[in-house]
């Protein structure tokens, strides 16, 4: 019995392989930001809006800050990967997309074992977090 | 004009200073975060938004950013240990992370009316989760008889080593279905106020549904990297995460939290949890008061 147990408080091998690979995403992600942040701070590569600029505008609301600094919205800052600035946004991006992936990784091996509720949870949280990131939503105030 | 914005944006300060204070800040309210038992977007938003010049959707974007990175980083381990339960964490993490959204799209259209309004609900709701943790006494292992037909069907249970009891403990949920409906609300809280929802999670998860404390709390974390992913990629696509106030926070949570968890065993954990509701208090207070306009507080 007590073996029986020990066995079913093993986590199960799905489990696993979402640690593992969130653990290297997200510490991938910090790393980057780490190494970019001091690029930034270094001035090694010049940035899009000026930091002075920044500080100028980091107290007015986001309507404001945009049209003041002509920062991007969306995936624009995509263009932008050559600025001090916005090359930050490779680690914060790859830690909000880790979910995406380790979700992706997850949805085989459920079709697999035939669970057809995760395998559905899985996809649904794809579409959303999908949803989310692809910059259609939250324009309401804008 | 623009001396006087920048008097205004930057206080008087160069612009270096801000992002070092932030750093150290939030290296500071990492630990007391890691100590108190509380995500760090908590603490965060209401006290860097009523403490720095920064407005209030720079505050929610770089809180958010720093309740994700925590959750990403304890995630794994919570996982291999089996504390967090992907069984448990899956279906409710759907309902959350879709109602984030809302709250994501909704607190950034009402900051758009007038940010005080989002000032005040924030320091409402502040002050309410500090009454929260006043209140609320959680159950290492609530007794649950039987479990009802949507956590049947979904197979959400398990079992974990209890080391204060030195045994191994099954747990299963009940309530579930009322459950996921409260995560309808963390989700829009979560979203609205760029908070991360453990406050809110571990009582749903333990009081309501019957999992164990442990399990609640270790599942709670992981589950706010997957609430907060979807309500972060709100608040960046619409340009509200500024890398140089949000990597600093970031970074400085994170190395706070290393430290805090090293402090863990010497800590007074009665001392702490009283000293973090005092804190959200008067952070609630204060977002209240900034929200409202009354200047009681400075």
């Amino acid at each position: 019995m007590s073996t029986e147990l020990e066995q079913k408080a093993a986590p199960r091998p799905e489990q696993i392989t979402y640690a593992n690979l969130l653990q290297y995403g997200a510490w991938t992600g910090i790393v980057l930001m780490l190494i970019t942040y001091t690029l930034y701070m270094a001035g090694v590569l010049e940035p899009h809006v000026p930091i002075d600029l920044v500080v100028t505008n980091w107290n007015h609301g986001i309507h404001e800050y945009i049209a003041a600094t002509n920062s991007p919205v969306g995936w624009e800052w995509l263009a932008l990967l050559d600025k001090g600035d916005f090359v930050n946004f490779i680690g914060l991006a790859l830690l909000a997309v880790m979910t995406i992936i380790c979700y992706l990784v997850l949805l085989p091996g459920y079709l697999k074992r035939g669970n057809k509720i995760y395998a559905t949870i899985c996809i649904l949280e794809i579409l959303v977090l999908c949803l989310a990131a692809s910059g259609i939503l939250g324009s309401g105030g804008h | 004009m623009a001396a006087e914005d920048m008097a205004q944006g930057g206080g008087g300060k160069p612009w270096w200073f801000w992002p070092l204070v932030l750093f150290f800040f939030c290296f500071v309210l990492g630990i007391i975060a890691v100590l108190a038992g509380v995500g760090g977007g908590v603490l965060y938003v209401p006290l860097v938004s009523g403490f720095f010049p920064f407005h209030i959707d720079f505050v929610r974007g770089a809180g958010l950013m720093v309740a994700l990175a925590g959750a990403l980083a304890a995630g794994p381990g919570l996982l291999r240990r089996n504390l967090a339960s992907l069984r448990l964490a899956l279906p409710v993490a759907i309902i959350a992370s879709t109602c984030s959204i809302g709250g994501a799209m909704l607190g950034l259209y009402l900051s758009s009316l007038d940010p005080n309004i989002v000032q005040a609900c924030l320091g409402g709701t502040i002050v309410g989760i500090a009454v929260l943790l006043l209140c609320s006494k959680n159950t290492a292992n609530p007794v649950v008889t039987k479990q009802d037909a949507i956590g049947m069907a979904l197979g959400i249970h398990g079992v974990y080593k209890d080391e204060s009891l030195g045994q191994m403990v099954e747990w299963k949920t009940h309530r579930t279905l009322l459950g996921l409906i409260m995560f309808i609300f963390i989700g829009v809280l979560a979203g609205m106020f760029g908070l991360g929802a453990g406050w809110a999670n571990v009582p749903v998860l333990n009081l309501l549904m019957g999992v164990p404390l442990k399990i609640s709390v270790a599942t709670s974390k992981f589950l706010l990297s997957i609430t907060d992913t979807s309500a972060a990629w709100i608040y960046m696509n619409q340009g509200c995460v500024i890398p140089l106030m949000a990597i600093p926070s970031i970074v400085g949570l994170m190395l706070g939290s290393f430290v805090g968890v090293r402090l863990l065993t010497k800590a007074k954990p009665t001392f702490i949890r009283y000293m973090v509701i005092g804190v959200l208090f008067f952070a609630g207070l204060k977002a209240l008061d900034k929200g409202l306009g009354l200047g009681f507080l400075g």
